[in-house]
């Protein structure tokens, strides 16, 4: 086997693996013209890494050569580490030869900088439109955006990507000024304000024409590291909530620090903030899932979500007072904010009892969590307890009570405590 | 006592349908024929699928249930698990009994089982969509085998039609006994029965680049990973053992190459 590919692919995966999106929902893009792929409809993670990440897309780099020195990066100018760059041949032969074995929905690229923005662009929109054009390919593709690339650069991934994201990476210009001192906000910001702006028209513009260009049909996206900077999970969330409001991000990405680096910038920690980063994806799937204001998860007086239970129980032991909900006759909303009660069992619940009044039983049927659930519901004016615990009762009861939550990592972790101690 | 006996096919089940309502005599059972076993009390009435009644059963059941309903039903029937038949029919059986539609009524024993079924299926569809490796052999035809816990090869073909539009592939259900081909134009099943040691293709009928990328794709999943972030539980959740055998990446890693220089 060709050695020096492998080498390449080593190193370039190995560069890409800390961006955590991948994601292949969302296209649209259908194979008509009997080529090859096909990405309509749903995600397909293909395989799952060690640590339980899908793997959906190639996620490479197209180099790892880079100007830039952003100290929570690995592929930092002053990292000593090796470094290699694909041709864009090498790229568009391992994307379909991986696509044809069904190995991968798609491509998703990235790439350090090297010479400057527009240059490094260039050449990712060059493999994106071979892949279209030449290969008649059909399946997802996620380009990643350079900041500070030109519109023009920008507009033209957009007609091949499905995907197009901008990583904001640190969640205050503050943090960006100390630890990626040649980024800005302006200059992230603005390619992201440009891809909303271009979707925003593609969209207008099939309206009028049917036969108009589609702009990456499947949106923007972007990445914030949680825990190689100061900010709290208030801070983390509201830029999150702002970039769902004013740029209509398909998805914001967390991602736990992983310290990989011993750059003196940075705090010293031995693990990822693995907890953490899944309670901040929680309360990102209540705003946008469940009907959730950003306000009613954090706020100033109470920064942090809470590392033992889940935000939503959180909110509820906080809100005693619009408990109970009765299950025959709330409001859908209502019902979804119950603990223990996902939009699915919310559906079914609320579809059933047109039939039939329902009780504790068929909750349980139906896929509620009734050891969370059974605190916060009545079912036809019965409760499951006469007596009335406070909030942190509660929380004892629901932690460490009969059939604890405690989610595995949080076992992990404080199993790991333990032996530290 | 009452056993029907059909012939396996879903036409079948529906004619059984029809014959119980014909003689008002609801089965206590339903069983496939060559299966059946002779019992001691009551009556075994075997039926003869038949075109005619089919129809009407299915006509039936089209006027009170929306497509996925219908679709549900189907999949129960490819579920293939012990007493699938009798779900079906209760199924059935409360459709026409209520006026209006029963689909969504979770709180039926039957609807919301028929419910938990086609979601098994939609899973164990979905899961040979992202965990079929297909192999290339000389003769430029991406061959795969499956052996999933139920019969979803119908459910999958059409995805994979839809993707490999412009390559040869074969799709094998090894404990079913049948494939599916995509010959660049159309897809047939066939009917296979393969001796035991033919059902492997040998190693030197795949294509010489195939190792290639298999080894690529053994490098790209080793490197994707972070150490750091190890979590067993979770990936095995996310991949039970029991589909570890379709994956490359899963499979042990050939020596590595020496460096050339």
């Amino acid at each position: 086997m060709d050695s020096r590919i492998t080498e390449k692919l080593k190193i370039l995966a190995d560069a890409a693996k800390y961006d955590v999106s991948c994601s292949s929902s969302g296209g649209k893009r259908k194979n008509e013209n009997k080529g090859l792929g096909n990405a309509e409809g749903m995600g397909i993670c293909h395989s799952y890494t060690e640590d339980g990440r899908c793997v959906s897309l190639l996620k490479i780099l197209l180099t790892n050569h880079c100007i830039f020195d952003c100290a929570y990066c690995v592929t930092r100018k002053s990292n000593d580490i090796k470094r290699a760059a694909f041709t864009v041949q090498e790229v568009v032969d391992l994307t379909i030869n991986f696509y044809r074995r069904n190995y991968i929905e798609g491509l998703f690229l990235s790439s350090g900088i090297f010479k400057n923005a527009d240059y490094t662009m260039e050449r990712l929109v060059r493999i994106a439109k071979k892949l279209r054009q030449e290969e008649k390919f059909n399946g997802y593709i996620h380009l990643k955006t350079i900041p500070g690339a030109s519109d023009e650069l920008i507009k033209e991934a957009g007609l091949y990507a499905d995907r197009l994201s901008v990583n904001i990476e640190l969640p205050s210009e503050m943090s960006l000024q100390q630890l990626a001192p040649e980024k800005n906000y302006a200059e992230i910001l603005q390619p992201m304000g440009s891809i909303k702006n271009q979707l925003i028209q593609a969209k207008e513009e099939k309206v009028l024409f049917k036969s108009a260009p589609a702009f990456a049909p499947a949106g923007q996206s972007t990445q914030l590291i949680v825990g190689a900077s100061a900010e709290n999970d208030h801070q983390i969330l509201q830029l999150s909530n702002q970039l769902y409001k004013d740029y209509s991000l398909k998805r914001v990405y967390y991602s736990g620090y992983v310290p990989i680096s011993s750059d003196n910038r940075l705090p010293i920690i031995t693990e990822p903030p693995i907890i953490r980063e899944n309670r901040i994806y929680q309360a990102d799937w209540l705003m946008r899932f469940y009907g959730f204001n950003v306000q009613e998860i954090v706020d100033e007086q109470n920064p942090h979500l809470d590392l033992d239970i889940d935000p939503k129980l959180g909110w509820a032991l906080r809100n005693r007072h619009m408990f109970p909900v009765e299950m025959n006759t709330a409001d859908y909303e209502m019902i979804l904010r119950v603990p223990g009660i996902g939009v699915k069992s919310a559906k079914k619940i609320v579809s059933a009892r047109r039939f039939t009044p329902l009780n504790f039983e068929n909750l349980r049927q139906m896929g509620v969590v009734l050891k969370r659930a059974k605190y916060f519901i009545t079912c036809q004016t019965k409760s499951m307890y006469r007596q009335d615990f406070d909030s942190h009762t509660l929380k004892n009861r629901i932690l460490f009570g009969d059939g604890s939550v405690r989610s595995t990592l949080l076992t992990q972790q404080l199993d790991l405590f333990k032996n530290a101690g | 006592m009452c056993l029907y006996t059909y012939d396996g096919t879903f036409e079948g089940l529906l004619t059984v349908v029809f014959e119980a309502y014909e003689r008002k005599a609801w089965p206590t059972a339903i069983e496939q024929e060559q299966l059946a076993q002779p019992i001691m009390f009551g009556q075994t009435i075997a039926v003869a699928t038949d075109e005619e009644k089919v129809s009407r059963v299915w006509k039936g059941l089209q006027k009170k249930l929306s497509v996925s309903a219908l679709k549900a039903l189907y999949h129960t029937y490819l579920w293939e698990q012990p007493g699938f038949e009798m779900l079906i029919f209760s199924y059935i059986k409360l459709v026409f009994s209520t006026d209006q539609n029963i689909e969504d009524n979770y709180a039926a024993p039957c609807v919301l089982q028929v419910q938990q079924v086609a979601k098994q299926m939609f899973r164990e569809k979905h899961r040979m969509e992202a965990f079929v490796r297909f192999q290339k052999t000389e003769d430029n035809l991406y061959y795969a085998t499956i052996s999933p816990d139920f019969n979803v090869l119908p459910l999958i073909i059409q995805h994979f039609e839809k993707r490999y539009a412009d390559q040869r592939w074969a799709i094998y259900d090894t404990q079913r006994k049948y494939g599916a081909y995509y010959d660049l134009h159309t897809v047939s099943l066939i009917n296979l029965e393969l001796p035991q040691q033919q059902r492997t293709v040998p190693a030197n009928a795949f294509s010489e680049e195939e190792d290639k990328y298999k080894q690529l794709w053994q490098v790209y999943f080793d490197h994707v990973n972070i150490p750091e972030r190890k979590n067993p539980k979770l990936h095995l959740r996310h991949v039970p053992k029991r589909y570890w055998k379709y994956l490359s990446e899963k499979q042990p890693r050939a020596l590595t190459a020496k460096p050339t220089n």
